[in-house]
């Protein structure tokens, strides 16, 4: 979402790197260049200037002090860097649990921005934790608002409070009065409460609002906000501040392409900590918002914080403890062994969205907007066409296997061949980097396999490789 | 331009528009999402036009920045097909039912519910249809979205309707795989009868990322217009505009509130007027 903003901001301290001494006229452009980047990024016009205006500042009382020689540039970066921290929110604020449950969350937001949506991945989220949420339809202004609420609640093994079903019929105040009582009476510790979504001059739907507010006195109120949204963020942001009042923030649609520069605008105008962020259609797509992560995202150095935790939760520790157990051993890395890294990243989520967590991804923006997923198929078909035979040993391979294969899985043989070729390179690195030479066979490995462009080794599954054709895995059994 | 008129114009602006006065003007069309960029250049541009107010000059060059092609919906001899698409949460359905209520004058107007995806999006149009008296043409959920269309033509085809309407599945236009789908859905209705119009729903609120909704969309679906929706929040959509400027794609219709009836034809006019209130 804020990869072109990165990407922008990539190519300004690149320049800037690029000088010995750093004068203030340099610091002027850079600002410039930031002013324009965030306006691009739809961040109010009015949080540009104040940004723009501290670094100024910052940078230019921090200039004087920097040695000849030392990393100027690197020093500017941080006050750009640190600023962002801070109006993203120093800390990451959590909800909080009320002491006398059940811990009572209202959303809010316009129209369309996902609340409903997010109100099923909010359930879910806190129900893995432990919890025993309850959901409350009280959108009875969209027709099947609340339809969508219990088919959503049905999926994650969530009650849905809704005895009214909506679209335009029935007290919502009544339904989320209502609705607590019953959490209390099934002793739910969490309710949250869907409401209709309103657009920010709507006094009505507003007044709504603010009676359901007033009738159930939720301990935290989330306003929902669509990444996508321009610079009448603020304007929208306010008119919700003071009508119904919100404590913490939402950012949904963040897998778009979109620079979530209303982010920016909000949290630094009202103070607002964003608290999570919505990140694909899966319910699963949800997480807790870590500034730090997004302003290094911002600034072009990854998110690679995220990335550890999706693999570690991806990875099967089976898996990894026999991979391990091989790799002491002494054993080859095989084909098989890909096969599983493989289905394990899959279950991470898509190659772009991974590789766009990588430091540097804003400048490989276009081949990850490029990034064929269907390439990890093509991949896939050509080891799942192998007999395991051949997996477990890929010198083998002569030339009318690579020929067999390449008409198993409907690929080109030259396409078989370069799979062969840069997988054996990647054996050969994992083999130095045992015998102790790890920085420079690491990288040999990352490029040899899931490299971007080319083959994108990638996914794949398939428990234990059977050929299809009984007189094949016959011979295959045989060895 | 010679030294003479050039020596003008420097009259005329300083007359008419100072500096700070240039520079709160950007700032006013960058606040109702132009884009810095544009913004910049209608308002040099705008110094160049000799009107009798500054304020007219800007109206005058805002609306050269629209489309001038044409705005009203194309129709068919036999159904006119519309496909309705967009990333999510724009309005797509509630459009769909809304165009569904204008086109009724003219005919038979039949629905189909080709976002097998969004939980209830199917009972939302079907909902809708039943308030305004139009058949819905619906699959299970999760089922293909293109066979849902195709089953909404043979639909249309034999209640000999005039207009079919087709709602499909929000995406977010950097996902391949959906964009694909979407593509897919296209082909297999112009098998069986030409698609007449390919309306992207773009939200008002939309910030610059809506450029690239647009240009994506219509690299996929050939886009043909634009329904331009929740015009009457706080948001002035200037968007639109851009789109309009950078990809030569009409806004054909306005979503201004939320009745059934909220739908108007675009006006160039009072849209640039709502720009610059």
């Amino acid at each position: 979402m804020f990869d072109a903003l990165s990407a922008r901001f990539a190519k300004t301290f690149g320049n800037l790197r690029s000088k010995g001494k750093i004068s203030s006229s340099d610091i002027d452009s850079v600002l410039d260049e930031i002013t324009s980047a965030l306006l691009e990024a739809d961040v109010a016009k009015e949080v540009v200037d104040l940004f723009t205006e501290r670094i100024g500042a910052q940078a230019a009382a921090l200039l004087p002090t920097l040695q000849a020689g030392s990393n100027q540039a690197q020093a500017i970066f941080d006050v750009v860097n640190s600023e962002l921290i801070k109006i993203l929110g120093s800390e990451g604020r959590r909800i909080r649990f009320a002491k006398n449950p059940p811990t009572v969350i209202m959303l809010a937001g316009l129209q369309g921005a996902g609340k409903t949506t997010l109100a099923a991945k909010l359930a879910k989220f806190y129900k893995d934790q432990g919890n025993t949420p309850l959901l409350i339809a009280a959108d009875l202004q969209r027709p099947n608002a609340v339809t969508q609420l219990q088919v959503l609640g049905e999926q994650i093994g969530v009650p849905v409070f809704a005895p009214e079903q909506g679209n335009g019929s029935g007290n919502a105040v009544e339904v989320a009065r209502d609705g607590i009582a019953f959490a209390q009476s099934k002793v739910h510790n969490m309710v949250i409460v869907d409401t209709a979504g309103r657009l920010g001059v709507d006094d009505e739907l507003m007044d709504e609002a603010i009676a359901i507010r007033n009738q159930i006195q939720p301990h935290e109120i989330l306003f929902v906000i669509d990444s996508m949204i321009g610079q009448s963020a603020i304007a929208t942001a306010r008119a919700f501040e003071q009508g119904v009042g919100f404590d913490g923030l939402v950012l949904t649609k963040l897998d778009g392409d979109a620079r979530g520069g209303a982010a920016l605008s909000i949290t630094e105008v009202l103070k607002r900590p964003i608290m999570f962020v919505s990140t694909g259609e899966k319910i699963s797509d949800f997480d807790l918002f870590y500034p730090e992560r997004m302003a290094s995202r911002i600034l072009g150095l990854g998110d690679v914080a995220t990335l550890a935790e999706q693999a570690k939760k991806a990875l099967n520790p089976e898996t990894s403890a026999k991979l391990e157990e091989k790799f002491a051993r002494g054993d080859d890395f095989t084909l098989e062994d890909f096969l599983e890294q493989l289905e394990a990243m899959a279950n991470m989520g898509s190659m772009g969205k991974l590789l766009s967590m990588l430091p540097g991804a804003a400048s490989m923006k276009k081949q990850i907007e490029n990034f064929d997923e269907s390439e990890i198929v093509r991949t896939k078909a050509i080891v799942q066409s192998m007999t395991p035979h051949e997996r477990r040993d890929v010198k083998v391979l002569n030339g009318t296997r690579r020929a067999r294969i390449a008409r198993g899985s409907g690929r080109a043989v030259s396409e078989v061949n370069s799979l062969v070729e840069r997988f054996s390179a990647a054996q050969k690195a994992m083999k130095q980097m045992r015998n102790g030479s790890m920085p420079a066979g690491m990288p040999a490995a990352m490029s040899g396999m899931p490299a971007i462009p080319a083959s994108k080794s990638a996914v794949v599954h398939k428990k234990k490789s059977k050929s299809g054709n009984p007189a094949k895995r016959a011979a295959e059994e045989r060895g | 331009m010679g030294i003479f008129s050039k020596f003008l114009s420097k009259i005329k602006v300083t007359e008419l528009l100072h500096k700070p006065d240039l520079d709160e003007l950007a700032d006013e069309l960058i606040a109702a999402d132009i884009g810095a960029d544009l913004a910049h250049s209608i308002i040099e541009q705008t110094r160049k036009v000799k009107s009798a107010t500054p304020e007219e000059s800007l109206h005058t060059v805002l609306l050269s920045h629209l489309s001038k092609k044409e705005r009203s919906i194309s129709t068919a001899s036999g159904v006119t097909a519309v496909m309705v698409v967009g990333v999510n949460g724009t309005g797509k359905t509630t459009s769909v039912a809304k165009l569904a209520r204008n086109f009724q004058s003219q005919g038979t107007v039949v629905l189909a519910a080709a976002d097998t995806f969004r939980a209830a999006a199917v009972e939302q149009l079907q909902t809708w249809g039943q308030r305004i008296g139009v058949e819905v043409v619906s699959g299970k959920e999760n089922s293909d979205p293109a066979s849902v269309a195709f089953d909404a033509i043979s639909k249309a085809q034999q209640l000999s309707a005039a207009f079919l309407l087709i709602d499909t599945a929000g995406r977010l236009h950097n996902k391949s795989d959906l964009m694909n789908e979407l593509g897919k859905i296209k082909r297999v209705i112009e098998k069986v009868t030409p698609v007449s119009e390919v309306l992207l729903v773009i939200d008002a609120t939309t910030g610059q990322n809506g450029l690239q909704q647009a240009k994506i969309f219509a690299e996929a679906v050939q886009v043909t217009g634009i329904v331009l929706t929740k015009l009457d929040g706080s948001a002035r959509g200037g968007i639109a505009l851009a789109i309009e400027d950078s990809l030569d794609i009409p806004i054909k219709f306005v979503g201004t509130g939320e009745s059934i009836e909220d739908l108007a034809p675009f006006n160039p006019d009072e849209y640039v007027k709502g720009l610059i209130s």
